[in-house]
């Protein structure tokens, strides 16, 4: 008997049982669209953090005041006082991996302008920190390095900000108040969106002159923060490697002893999201195929009972000549046609359901033919592992038992 | 409605007066538990080539359990069993498969026709595990309901068609590999008299053309078409004899009320 025969009939004898087939054939629908949605969302997600890391700045280096121990008690992220505007001008002057560099010192601030008040981060720098995070201005313009040398009350607002103090007014010009103080907005930024490699939101936030902050604001002298860009993305490392070894010789920090700062490399920040998205992805996909390993028992299920309703028939065909393997193979290609076609429903189903998905949060698509085939295969190995046992006692029938049977 | 093709098929392959079947010292026992039930008791017979043996007996008898020996379902446990020269009870599983795809045709008293199947594809079952081509194996359906009388219904469902019609798909699909035996078990248990007349009618007829015929029955009516008659009781023969003036099943059917009366 040849295959396209036995496929023929495989397929017919499912049609004469059209809900039954379908219902069984759902498991694997939802099994293997679930592991395609998930894989291609895991993917989208993936590009889109490796993007919006790029638009940070491939060559961003991020330094940080450390965190220091005293007497055995962890004093967290920027408890250090050593990081000080000096060293940013050390790092510009004898770093050459160093393109630009621009401090800064965080605090959080109340802001309320007329009615309405927000709660936000508050960050003092100097105006290069736009051009090294490459953000650019929706409407107005940064406050200038003459507003950093007269400690002027200027500010610049993100979106997030400028939507819940401002609704349609037109920022520019007017006067908001942070922690009580009058500040004039200079420029609203563009929105950059949730940061996929944080998750926080980037737009909410309000910059000012660094001095203004220190002076006025929290009182503190020393650095919270150095944002340094690479000349280039190679350069990030080499950058990395030389700022590291001038703060330690400037902190004098002995061989040996910890660091009281860090420097963060995007390129590094961009692996260990990567890292982080493919666990995330994996685990998401290794989940979905649960349900195919139970859509895998539906199908085993169904032809038990296919076999049982059946067992005159295998009886007859026996009879008239079908061998052992005759009967094994009817069965075993009866459960493999169900699990493709449910495959088959269920990739489609899927590349919908990732489509929609990555769209409505508009991240690229990204479902690769890889997936697909091994999608393809997953669901006719489960049909042959699940219709096995099944076909296997169909052809362990005793023929005359099987024509006796009512 | 019998054409000479099958004249010319059954008759191929015959070498002298070598016997179709035959059996020798035959015992079949079953372990059922403790107890051992011997099924058949040293059963020995030979039928030659164009004959039609009725096989009667009592259920219980030991003529289902011989039907399943002479059908390759079944093996002795001890004694011979040639088919056209073939020792049966040494062939493995599979070989009694295509022993059974060629040189037997099977017949039931409960027709055993897939539902939802066209007469046309039950009739040609048997030639999809034949090693010939789909083209031939529905030219050869073809033939074998028109051999029938059912021509003009292979499209039909099994539930659209009479008992009668049922059965003789089954004798069509029984005859499509052109086998040696026509083994046919209590043929005509389910149906009414006129009609279990006309499949005799037909069996007769098929007979004539040379094809062997082996039919199970309890009904002495019946056995009475059959050219030979061989009683079984508590597994062994009791009887076996040559039917003397069996009636025409096609006389007879001229003399039965009609149906449609």
């Amino acid at each position: 008997m040849d295959l396209l025969a036995i496929i023929r009939i495989a397929t017919r004898t499912l049609a004469r049982n059209k809900m039954r087939s379908v219902l069984t054939m759902m498991g694997i629908i939802i099994g293997v669209a679930a592991v395609i949605a998930m894989l291609g969302v895991g993917q989208g997600a993936r590009q889109t953090m490796q993007e919006q890391i790029q638009a940070m700045g491939s060559n961003l280096l991020f330094v940080g005041a450390g965190t220091v121990t005293r007497s055995g008690m962890h004093m967290g992220w920027g408890s250090t006082k050593t990081l000080i505007y000096d060293d940013m001008l050390a790092i510009m002057r004898e770093c050459p991996a160093a393109q630009s560099v621009a401090p800064g010192s965080s605090s959080s601030g109340q802001v309320v302008f007329g009615n309405d008040n927000w709660a936000t981060r508050l960050n003092g720098t100097e105006p290069q920190y736009f051009d090294i995070r490459s953000w650019p201005f929706q409407e107005g313009s940064s406050f200038t390095q003459n507003d950093v040398e007269m400690s002027a009350n200027v500010a610049v607002i993100g979106e997030t900000v400028r939507k819940n103090l401002f609704g349609t007014t037109d920022p520019v010009g007017q006067t908001l108040r942070i922690n009580n103080l009058p500040f004039r907005v200079t420029g609203v930024l563009t929105p950059k969106g949730t940061s996929a490699a944080m998750g926080d939101d980037q737009d909410d936030i309000i910059l000012i002159p660094l001095t203004t902050l220190q002076k006025k604001i929290t009182g503190q002298p020393w650095l919270r923060w150095i944002m340094v860009s690479a000349v280039s993305r190679q350069a990030s490392y080499a950058a990395q490697q030389q700022i590291a070894g001038l703060l330690r010789d400037r902190h004098r920090i002995r061989t040996g002893d910890d660091d009281d700062f860090f420097v963060r490399n995007l390129a590094d920040m961009a692996d260990v999201a990567d890292q982080a998205g493919q666990v995330m992805t994996l685990l998401l996909a290794s989940i979905a195929s649960v349900s195919l390993i139970v859509g895998g028992i539906g199908i085993m299920n169904i032809m038990l009972v296919s076999v049982t309703e059946r067992t005159r028939e295998i009886g007859l065909r026996m009879a008239v000549g079908a061998t052992e393997g005759d009967v094994q193979q009817q069965f075993l290609i009866e459960a493999v046609v169900l699990s493709l076609m449910g495959g088959t429903a269920g990739i489609l189903f899927g590349l919908s359901a990732s489509y929609v998905i990555t769209k409505t949060l508009s991240w690229p698509v990204l479902v690769s033919p890889v997936v697909i085939l091994i999608a393809v295969v997953f669901s006719m190995a489960v049909g042959v592992f699940f219709g096995f046992y099944p076909a296997r006692k169909a052809a362990q029938l005793d023929p005359i038992e099987a024509l006796r049977y009512e | 409605m019998v054409t000479t093709s099958q004249t010319e098929t059954t008759n191929t392959g015959m070498k002298g007066a070598q016997p179709v079947i035959l059996v020798q010292e035959v015992h079949k026992y079953y372990e059922l538990g403790e107890t051992r039930v011997h099924a058949l008791r040293g059963v020995s017979i030979e039928i030659a080539r164009g004959e039609f043996v009725a096989i009667m007996g009592a259920s219980g008898g030991g003529k289902s359990t011989f039907m399943n020996i002479l059908g390759c379902l079944d093996k002795p446990s001890a004694g011979r069993y040639l088919l056209e020269g073939i020792e049966v009870s040494s062939l493995s599983i599979k070989e009694l498969a295509t022993i059974r795809n060629h040189k037997l045709g099977f017949v039931f008293q409960g027709f055993n026709l897939l539902s939802r199947t066209t007469a046309l594809e039950n009739v040609e079952l048997p030639t999809l595990y034949a090693r010939i081509s789909k083209a031939e194996g529905e030219k050869r359906s073809r033939e074998a309901l028109a051999l029938v009388g059912l021509a003009d219904r292979i499209s039909h469902f099994p539930s659209q068609l009479s008992g009668g019609q049922q059965q003789r798909v089954a004798i069509a699909r029984a005859l499509v590999n052109r086998p040696s035996i026509l083994l046919a078990d209590e043929p005509t248990g389910n149906l009414d008299s006129r009609t279990s007349v006309e499949i005799m009618d037909i069996f007769q007829k098929l007979n004539d053309d040379g094809l062997t015929v082996v039919l199970v029955t309890h009904e002495p009516d019946i056995a009475q078409y059959a050219k030979r008659g061989i009683q079984f009781r508590d597994g062994k023969i009791r009887r076996d004899e040559r039917t003397e003036n069996q009636p025409r099943a096609s006389e007879v059917i001229k003399h039965l009320p009609s149906l449609e009366d």
